[in-house]
Formats: C-alpha cells, sequence, structure tokens
C-alpha cells in the first residue's frame, strides 16, 4: 500500500516536518490493539444487552440491508477502527507513515469486538439470564443471528467487525479529499435515513421519491445520494464554506461588525421562512428547541457567568408555568374562584414579578453557601418547589396532582399561540429567545457581568475590590428566574395544561448538561447545545428528530456527557478563553518547542503552576 | 494609640481596641493600630498570629465583636467593604490572586469597579502602562498564563486602579522567586513615593522593616511591640524570633 504523508488529525498544526518512516504491516503495539478492541467488545455487548439493536429493528434505514438497530452495533466497529489509527505524533519525533500498518491494526480491533458479539450470541443461545437481564430475550438473539443461525452470526460479526476496522482505519490512509468525499457521502446517506421524517415534513414530495413504503431509504437512492455527498464534498463544496467561515473570523473591527449583523439577519430571516414551509413536525421540533434554549440561556448565566451551580433550576421554569396557568385557566384551584382571568400577556408581567420574587426568597438563604453545598441545596429546592405544587396543603390553588388544564391560548388579538399551531408557538418562542439573547450579550459585557465574572473567578477577592458579592449573586439568581419564566409561561400556553410532573429534577439536568454541552459562558454554544441535544435527542418528554431513541436518551445524554467532558470540556462551540485554559498544558508545550516561552524570566510562580487551584487564604 | 508616632495628623485608618472572634476563638484582642496618610507601616507575625485577621477587619470582610474601626476619622464597624474601597482602602491579596480566566485589561478594569469618572479610569490605566510596561504588552493575555512576577505587577496595577490612599499588602513576597522579592520591594517603594499609604504585612521581617516607617509585631492576637522600624531592627528580642540574627 503506498502511503501518503497524512497529519493524524488534519488540523491545522501540521507536525513539523520531519520524514515519516514506513514501517512493517504488523509493527504495532499489539497490547494497545487488543485494549482497544476488548473496550469495543464490551461496548458493542453492552448496548446489546441494552436492548437497543432488537428495539429498533423494525426501523429500517436502508430499504433490505440497514436498520437502524443493527446501525446502533455497526458503527463502533467504524470508529474505533479510525481511532486505533490516532497516533499521537509528538513534535520533533519521527512520525509513522500510514499505511498498510493502520489497517491491520484497525481490522485487528474490529474483529476483536466482533468477537465479542459471537461469544454472546454463543452464551445467548447455552444460557438463560433473562431473569436479571431483561434483554437476554430470543428477540436479540434473533437480531445477533441475523435471523438465520448460530453458526452465522457467530462468523458474520467478526467479518463485519473487521471489516468496518479496517474501512475506519482506511480513512487514515487515503488522501484527505478522498477521505472528506467519503465522510460527506456516508454522512449524507445516514441523515437522509436517519432523519427521513424530518426530511419528508419538509419537502413530502421527496417521500415516494426516495423512501420505501414502510420506512428506509430505497437502497438505489442510497446510492446515488453517496454519490451525490462525495461528489459535493470532492468538487469543493466544503472548501467554500471554510473558506467563508476563516475570512469571518479573520475580520477585525467595523467590517467584522457589519458581517456579524448581516450573518444575524439572515439566521433570523431564514428561521421566521423556515416554519412557513414545513410541516408541524418540524415546527414542533423548533418550538421545543426554542423552550429548552430559553432555560439553558437563563442558566448560563446563573451557571457560566456568576459561577453559582444551581441543580433546581425547574423551580423557576414550574413558578413560570404554574403562575401563567393559575392566573389564565379557569381549571385553577377552587382558592381562586372569582379571580379574574387575565390574557397571557397580563398574566406574562405578573409571572415576572412572581418568579424574580421567588429568585429573590430561594436565592437569598442558598447565595450565602458556596460550591457542593450551595449546588446540593438548590437541588433540594428544585424539588420542594414541585412538592409545593403537588402537595395537599396548596390544593386549592394548583389542585395537586391533577394539575391545572384548560390554560388557554395567548391571545394576542391579530395572532393567538396554541399547542396545536407549533408554529404560532415557535415564533413566540423566537421573539422571547431574540430578547434573552440580546439580554445576557449585554450583561455579559456589563459592568455586572464583569462583577459576576469576577465572583466565579474568585469570590473573596471580588468582595475585597468592593463587589457587593451577596447582592450580585442574588441577582444573577433572579435573572435566571425571570428568563426561565418566560419560558414555562410559553410552555403553558403551548400545552394547555400545567402537571406536576412536568417539573421533574430531570428537566434540571437536562438544561444543565445542554449548558455544559454546548459549552459554558458562551450564548452560541448554548444555541448549539439546544439544538443538537433537544433538536436531536429530544427534551426530558419532547422527542427530538431521533425520536426512536427516546427510551435511551438518557443513556446517550450520560455518555456524550462523559465523552465530552474527557475529550472536550470546553463544550461544542467554546469560548475561545475557556479553550484556551483547560488546554493549557498543550499551548505551553508548543509554545515551549517553537521556544516562544521567555526564559530568561524568573521561576514559575508556584500559584499558578497548577490550573485552577485556590491559593489558600 | 501608637506612642513612638509624633504625626498629629488624623490617622487614615485606625483601629481602637479592636478584638474579632471567629465563632468562640478569639483572634485579635485589643488590638491598636493607626495608619496615617502616606506612610508606609508593617505588621509582623508569624503563623496564625492574625495578620489576615486584621487585613479583613480593616477591609470589613470581617466585622469585630467590640472595638473600632475608624476611617477618617468616622467609625466604619458596620459600613460594607465597598464603602471602605470607595474611600481609598484597596487590598493585594495574598499571593496575588488575580482573574485567572480573565485577561489582563479585564483584570485592571476590575479594580476600577466602584469608580464612575470614565476618563480618570483610562487615565489610571495609562499612568500604570507606564508604570509596567511589560503589563500592556500582555494586556489581553489570560491573566493565569503570566509568569510570578508579571502576575504581581497586574495585582498592583489592579490595586491602583482603585485610586488607594492606602493599599493594604497581604504577603507580598509570598511565594515569589527570590529574585523576585527584592524587584517587589522596589515596586512597593515605587508606589508609595506617589504618596499611598502602604500598610504591609509580611513573614519577610528584615526586608519589610527595612522599607517602613513604623512596625507593629503581633503575636497570637495581641501586639506585643509598637515601635518604630529602626527601634524593631535593633530589638534583640525580635532579632531572635523573627530575624534569625543574634
Amino acid at each position: 500500500m503506498t502511503a501518503t504523508t497524512v497529519s493524524n488529525s488534519g488540523s491545522a498544526n501540521e507536525p513539523l516536518s520531519i520524514d515519516a518512516v514506513s514501517k512493517g504491516a504488523f509493527d504495532f503495539d499489539m497490547r494497545a490493539a487488543l485494549t482497544s478492541g476488548l473496550i469495543l467488545a464490551l461496548s458493542l455487548v453492552f448496548i446489546a444487552l441494552c436492548g437497543i439493536p432488537e428495539g429498533l429493528n423494525e426501523r429500517l434505514l436502508i430499504k433490505p440491508v440497514l436498520s437502524l438497530g443493527y446501525l446502533s452495533l455497526l458503527w463502533l466497529p467504524l470508529l474505533f477502527g479510525w481511532l486505533s489509527g490516532n497516533e499521537t505524533v509528538l513534535e520533533g519525533m519521527v512520525a509513522t507513515k500510514k499505511g498498510a500498518r493502520d489497517i491491520v491494526r484497525g481490522l485487528f480491533v474490529g474483529l476483536i469486538g466482533g468477537l465479542g458479539l459471537s461469544l454472546l450470541t454463543v452464551l445467548m443461545d447455552a444460557f438463560d439470564l433473562r431473569d436479571p437481564l431483561v434483554n437476554w430475550s430470543p428477540a436479540t438473539e434473533e437480531v445477533l443471528q441475523f435471523s438465520r443461525s448460530i453458526g452465522f452470526g457467530v462468523i458474520a460479526w467478526p467479518v463485519l467487525g473487521a471489516i468496518l476496522g479496517a474501512f475506519g482505519a482506511a480513512l487514515h490512509v487515503m488522501p484527505e479529499k478522498i477521505r472528506k468525499a467519503v465522510m460527506a457521502g456516508l454522512g449524507t446517506v445516514l441523515s437522509f435515513a436517519i432523519f427521513a421524517t424530518f426530511i419528508v415534513d419538509v419537502a413530502d414530495f421527496l417521500d415516494d421519491l426516495l423512501y420505501a413504503r414502510r420506512g428506509g431509504l430505497k437502497w438505489g437512492w442510497a446510492i446515488a445520494l453517496f454519490v451525490i455527498g462525495a461528489g459535493a464534498s470532492f468538487l469543493g463544496g466544503g472548501r467554500k464554506i471554510s473558506e467563508m467561515k476563516s475570512s469571518y473570523q479573520a475580520a477585525t473591527g467595523p467590517a467584522k461588525r457589519q458581517q456579524t449583523t448581516t450573518l444575524i439577519l439572515l439566521s433570523l430571516a431564514a428561521l421566521i421562512i423556515i416554519p412557513l414551509i414545513t410541516g408541524k413536525i418540524t415546527q414542533e421540533l423548533f418550538a421545543n428547541i426554542g423552550i429548552f434554549l430559553l432555560l439553558a440561556l437563563g442558566l448560563n448565566i446563573v451557571v457560566g457567568l456568576a459561577g453559582i451551580l444551581d441543580l433546581g433550576y425547574v423551580a423557576f421554569f414550574a413558578v413560570g408555568g404554574y403562575t401563567t396557568a393559575v392566573l389564565t385557566s379557569p381549571n385553577r384551584g377552587p382558592d381562586f374562584e372569582g379571580f379574574p382571568t387575565l390574557p397571557w400577556w397580563g398574566a406574562l408581567l405578573v409571572t415576572i414579578i412572581i418568579a424574580g420574587l421567588v429568585g429573590l426568597f430561594i436565592g437569598a438563604p442558598v447565595i450565602r453557601m458556596r460550591g457542593d453545598y450551595l449546588a446540593i441545596v438548590t437541588l433540594g429546592f428544585g424539588e420542594i418547589i414541585r412538592l409545593l405544587f403537588l402537595s395537599d396543603w396548596l390544593n386549592g390553588w394548583f389542585n395537586g396532582a391533577q394539575g391545572i388544564t384548560n390554560v388557554p391560548p395567548a391571545d394576542f388579538g391579530f395572532f393567538s399561540v396554541k399547542g396545536t399551531d407549533p408554529r404560532s408557538v415557535f415564533y413566540l418562542v423566537l421573539f422571547f429567545a431574540a430578547i434573552s439573547i440580546y439580554v445576557s450579550w449585554r450583561l455579559e459585557r456589563s459592568r455586572l457581568g464583569r462583577a459576576w465574572m469576577a465572583i466565579r473567578e474568585d469570590e473573596s477577592v471580588a468582595e475585597a475590590m468592593g463587589i457587593n458579592t451577596v447582592n450580585m449573586k442574588l441577582m444573577a439568581f433572579v435573572v435566571g428566574a425571570v428568563l426561565a419564566s418566560f419560558s414555562g409561561a410559553i410552555f403553558a400556553a403551548k400545552v394547555g395544561s400545567i402537571f406536576p410532573t412536568s417539573f421533574l429534577i430531570l428537566v434540571s439536568v437536562i438544561i444543565l448538561v445542554v449548558v455544559i454541552v454546548g459549552g459554558m459562558g458562551n450564548i452560541m454554544g448554548i444555541i448549539v447545545g439546544s439544538v443538537v441535544l433537544i433538536g436531536v435527542l429530544g427534551g426530558p418528554k419532547q422527542p427530538g428528530l431521533l425520536a426512536e431513541f427516546s427510551e435511551y436518551k438518557l443513556l446517550i445524554y450520560g455518555a456524550l456527557l462523559v465523552v465530552m467532558m474527557l475529550k472536550r470540556p470546553e463544550g461544542l462551540v467554546p469560548n475561545a478563553r475557556r479553550s484556551r485554559e483547560l488546554h493549557q498544558d498543550e499551548f505551553l508545550q508548543d509554545a515551549w518547542l517553537k521556544g516562544e516561552v521567555d526564559t530568561d524570566d524568573d521561576m514559575v510562580d508556584p500559584s499558578t503552576g497548577g490550573e485552577g487551584t485556590v491559593a489558600p487564604a | 494609640m501608637s506612642d513612638t508616632n509624633t504625626d498629629t495628623r488624623t490617622p487614615l485608618l485606625e483601629f481602637r481596641n479592636i478584638n474579632t472572634h471567629y465563632g468562640a476563638v478569639h483572634i485579635l484582642k485589643d488590638v491598636n493600630l493607626a495608619i496615617y496618610p502616606g506612610e508606609m507601616v508593617s505588621l509582623l507575625g508569624g503563623n496564625a498570629s492574625g495578620k489576615s485577621t486584621t487585613l479583613k477587619t480593616l477591609l470589613g470582610m470581617v466585622t469585630p465583636t467590640s472595638g473600632e474601626v475608624v476611617l477618617d476619622g468616622e467609625v466604619v464597624n458596620d459600613k460594607p467593604t465597598s464603602y471602605r474601597v470607595e474611600r481609598g482602602v484597596t487590598m493585594v491579596p495574598e499571593n496575588r490572586r488575580l482573574f485567572k480566566r480573565l485577561s489582563v485589561k479585564e483584570n485592571l478594569e476590575l479594580g476600577a469597579y466602584l469608580r464612575n469618572d470614565k476618563a480618570e479610569i483610562a487615565n489610571d490605566l495609562e499612568r500604570i502602562y507606564t508604570m509596567f510596561p511589560r503589563v500592556k504588552e500582555r494586556l489581553n493575555q489570560k491573566s493565569g498564563t503570566l509568569s510570578g512576577g508579571e502576575q504581581q505587577m497586574v495585582a498592583m496595577g489592579r490595586a491602583l486602579m482603585a485610586k488607594p490612599r492606602v493599599l493594604l499588602m497581604d504577603e507580598p513576597s509570598m511565594g515569589l522567586a527570590p529574585a523576585l522579592v527584592q524587584t517587589n520591594f522596589e515596586l512597593i517603594q515605587q508606589i508609595h513615593e506617589e504618596g499611598i499609604a502602604i500598610f504591609m504585612v509580611e513573614q519577610n521581617a528584615n526586608m519589610a522593616l527595612s522599607l517602613a516607617d513604623r512596625g507593629w509585631v503581633l503575636q497570637t492576637g495581641r501586639v506585643v511591640l509598637d515601635d518604630t522600624a529602626e527601634n524593631l531592627l535593633a530589638n534583640p528580642e525580635l532579632q531572635k524570633s523573627y530575624l534569625g540574627g543574634a
């Protein structure tokens, strides 16, 4: 195999040019490959025993050959094969040429992984462990045997694993242009296959054209889509985008300002137009993303800017929802008999005030604590608020577990927002999201934002500079509460009924994950986080694009959080500052190798040696 | 009050029989201090002698159980930290404690957090740039990535941005490389020459006293010595316990 020198990550930081050497096809670290293969095997067995392949087997992606169930297993050998080829190239060290050696290693890793599933197939046939393991079932067994026989399954899995592993590794060997084309082709096919409902919802003429009657891409079209995707990439479709991106990043001053304004206006226009042409599923999806975006923006102020880890943020969402419901619905608790019902926007004003007050009320005791204690107390308050809505004590107001039904639509005269018309909900959400984004953006650059950041960095020093830390933290709590109450108010009008079970602790967790995965303290990150997590995976009860995975949503959320913390702790869209901090070691090492660090200076200050260490008081 | 002091002006900042407790633990015991405008004084003491608590009490982060903290002749016991910072009391914390994830510029600007005079702030920023050219080079760099010496400059700059009349310095030489300690004291000297009073809490007694006009020695929360720096340096008892000489 003739190998071209391809940088291992394809990033801008090409290793210093030292000629790479070739190595024999079997000259790799067998132990490391074995470990990686075993991890792959364990992951595959885990996924199989979670019942994902069996549960999603009905959902065809490409008509006769591939179901989502099988895909849930098959993507892993591919990934592991690719990862096995990622060798760290140390600057100044001799790199190894990519070649047959990588492919053999990928094949080996994939093979071991596949053997894991073979073993599972055999064990499933021999023993019955259904009692502890619910998915140790004939249905799973059938999937593992490809509906044929044990023998077929036992042989097929290692073969498939090896092929996919080798293919994953082979991506390293291909010239970059071809690799990108292959990835783009695969990406196109899989997106069309997986997001079928969404695509049909956007453009329903595609339904009969692309998709078979009972789901799944027609295989002819699958190949065509691959060619289209790969061709577009090969002809340089992707390059245009990345050129535009880098020219935007390079721009400064008024030019940048102008470009940013154009970009914002364009996206706003797109967001207004898209729901007009799409079906209800997309509109609903957009509306849900917006509701959680509002929540995430609020939490971002509390966690991202002020550094207060609030685990009970759902409380303010609940307060917003319940206040609006109580004020607008005729079906509220009996104690409100005779109290006039308000229109939605009137209720919103009261809701904002109440949410702010509740923020103060909860914040006042909580704010005096720090770190872990604070997190635990907020967790408690989040539950207390929900239990109050559920309680007999306040039954006369909130109807306990029966909740408040019949919340009327939000009526603005010319425009009425109700759940049956998700487009109207989306426009309302868009309006409030725009406000929240603007407010967040301004706050970040304000004196108040500065004070919050100072508190986040070092509370005692902030206090010593004359920042009233208690008031500032309370302020963060109140602003966060008000933003969440917008979301709650819209939620009430959208759903039309409010129950305590809508405000489980899970909501707090999911919003926090959105903030963390998106990129803490960064508005763009929060937006991307909401779109990716809520849009694709779905909210606590709201389906996302991958509605099929809703049962495993939390598993995926958890896995994603772990992977993000390990590989990209700064979030999907990192705040430049935070990213530098988290990867400081790497930056410093690079700088040292390039001789950019002055060594004429004093010794390293011990208090900054370990990052994030808090100097003793 | 200090009887070694012949100054007849009102003290800028004063402790009158201060007692401070953390819960049941008695930290400061009848402490009397007086800092006059423009002078340099030093508070010496070993570990756990109450030095940091003295600073926190001066700044209002800890409320004394009895006695009076007096600022410009006004009792400020129940006034918040911000009140005192606005009136020119500023601290340079131990180990510098910069806001590490914020840029150098943001750190400096946070020093002027309580000030509203924009033009003056810009002026003061320029002054700090001329004072520390190194700092100007690193304005947009995250302060946590600076070297120890640069961090010290930013910490001083940040404090100066508050337009202080008295700088409370908590162990300025702590955690610095030996070569830097000397430069650091020169820096303090320089700030002092601009007419800013310096109240320095130090373990490095020799260095501190060679600069200061007066000094106190704190021992388990009590002022045991209160004298001019010269006398303290010559004091055999102090020599024995702090200065390592005989």
